[in-house]
């Protein structure tokens, strides 16, 4: 019998024994969500905490796969054994994808790194319940750590990242680059901040921008208050300049949530914001099904009609 | 609405011709019927596509090939899925003779697509090969 029609639980302990195809189908079917999904959920669950999970954003284009792969050549030589999720933009038109992120770390990670691509399959929120999952599923397996890397232009692409235990955001040097990615809420998420393409001009431009904006969210006292502030790294990921000096700053991030008690901290944020996506998809499919056998009377008032739903569904 | 499941395909180049204008038209295809392309890009080794077909749980591996290598090439990734164990239908596209044809099929390639092949050509083709693995 084939690896993949294995049922969840063997699939489990195939995986674990380090079965590749039994990896790459708990991720396929972790994605695809309903009762199989939540069987893998269950099983895997008890097995999680052993990886360090990163997450990696920043605009289009900014290297982020690029730097991505680096890592993943310089982490095996520390005894690491990295995992990827690469997230990629579904087209809202067809559904289907493009995912090219292994294009900028072929040649560079190595056989034993796993690189799993995503697409974020349209709905709004389905990223956030299938990462969580595939993140989980390789942390069961044994990989340390797990990098997510998402394009940071949507919320959830945002958020994903921001509920890892160290969120890692790439920017470029050039003008307003940062402040881009502080309107885009990068800022608020960041542990740490790599400047790439730091080859181009105005590398200490874009520097100073963030050192800047870090200035006055000290300020405003949005600060940790254990007086951890981000550290910018420069680097330049096509020939691998200053990439271990990323991964330095990934572990002490690291080394800070283990000396404050914050890493607990995080991980009960990520496991709530994971639970309330998971509510939020059941009671979606409650509200559609309820509102599908409802009478819409056009005269009565929304708000009563609203109530009379809520109703339904708290009954149902 | 119970989604019917998406396919997901592996599309690279094997070997060591840079053109890459016809495999990128057919990603664009694919993913324009609702498939989930994975692109690796030119120059892979059948070593490099058995990994990316494993670790992205490919229903189907593309190759494209304009070097005339497709009587060596196909072949040996057919061996190297064998090896492998991977029982994933393999799609050939690029100009292949039509005396090659009957080569390839009983090597085992599931479809072999000619260069100016229809839209409605390239996805019936990655359809049909993915329904008949699955059976
Ligand atoms: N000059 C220069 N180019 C770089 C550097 N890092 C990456 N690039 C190039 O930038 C382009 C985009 O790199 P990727 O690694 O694909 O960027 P990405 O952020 O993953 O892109 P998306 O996933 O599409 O958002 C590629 O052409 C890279 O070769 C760098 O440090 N310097
Ligand atoms: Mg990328």
């Amino acid at each position: 019998m084939s690896v993949r029609s294995l049922p969840p639980d063997e699939l489990v302990d195939a995986a674990r024994s380090g079965n590749r195809r039994a990896i790459g189908r708990l991720l396929t079917l972790v994605e695809r969500g309903g009762a199989v999904a939540d069987a893998i959920t269950d099983l895997t669950h008890p097995l999680i905490g052993g990886a360090h999970v990163v997450g990696i954003t920043g605009a289009p284009g900014a290297g982020k796969s690029t730097l991505t792969g680096q890592l993943t050549r310089i982490l095996p030589e520390m005894g690491l054994t990295p995992a990827v999720l690469a997230v990629d933009p579904s087209s809202p038109l067809s559904g289907g994808a493009i995912l090219g992120d292994r294009v900028r770390m072929d040649g560079v990670a190595g056989e034993e790194v796993f690189i799993r691509s995503v697409a974020t399959r349209g709905h709004a929120g389905g990223l956030a319940l299938s990462v969580p999952g595939a993140v989980r599923v390789f942390d069961a397996v044994g990989f340390d750590p797990v990098i997510i890397e998402t394009v940071g232009v949507g919320q959830v692409e945002v958020d994903v990242v921001g509920a890892a235990d160290t969120a890692v955001v790439v920017v470029n040097p050039g003008w307003g680059d940062a402040v881009q990615a502080n309107k885009a809420g990068l800022l608020e998420v960041a542990d740490v901040f790599v400047i790439n393409k730091a080859d181009r001009p105005g590398a200490n431009d874009t520097r100073r921008d963030l050192e800047l904006m870090l200035d006055l969210s000290h300020m405003s006292g949005q600060e940790d208050e254990s007086g951890y502030r981000p550290p910018i790294i420069m680097t330049t990921a096509t020939d691998g300049s200053g990439v271990s000096n990323v991964w330095d700053a990934v572990q002490a991030h690291r080394a800070h949530l283990d000396a404050t008690g914050k890493l607990a901290e995080r991980r009960a944020a990520r496991l709530r914001y994971e639970v309330a996506n998971r509510v939020d998809a059941a009671l979606g499919a409650r509200i559609t099904a309820a509102l599908d056998g409802y009478d819409l009377d056009p005269d009565r008032s929304p708000a009563a009609h609203a109530e009379n739903v809520v109703g339904l569904i708290t009954l149902s | 609405m119970p989604e019917e499941h998406k396919i997901r395909v592996v599309l690279a180049k094997l070997g060591l011709d840079g053109h890459d204008r016809g495999i990128k038209v057919v990603a664009r295809i694919l993913r324009d019927a609702g498939i989930e392309v994975i692109y690796l890009g030119l120059r892979q080794t059948t070593e490099s596509i058995v990994s990316a077909a494993e670790q992205e749980d490919a229903d189907a591996i593309g190759l494209s090939m304009h070097n005339a290598g497709h009587l060596v090439l196909a072949p040996a990734m057919m061996a190297a899925l064998d090896d492998a164990d991977l029982d994933i239908p393999l799609i050939i596209g690029g100009i292949v003779p039509d005396v090659d044809v009957p080569v390839l099929q009983a090597a085992g390639v599931a479809a072999i697509l000619g260069p100016g092949a229809p839209a409605d050509e390239v996805v019936a083709a990655v359809r049909n090969a993915v329904a008949a693995a699955a059976t």
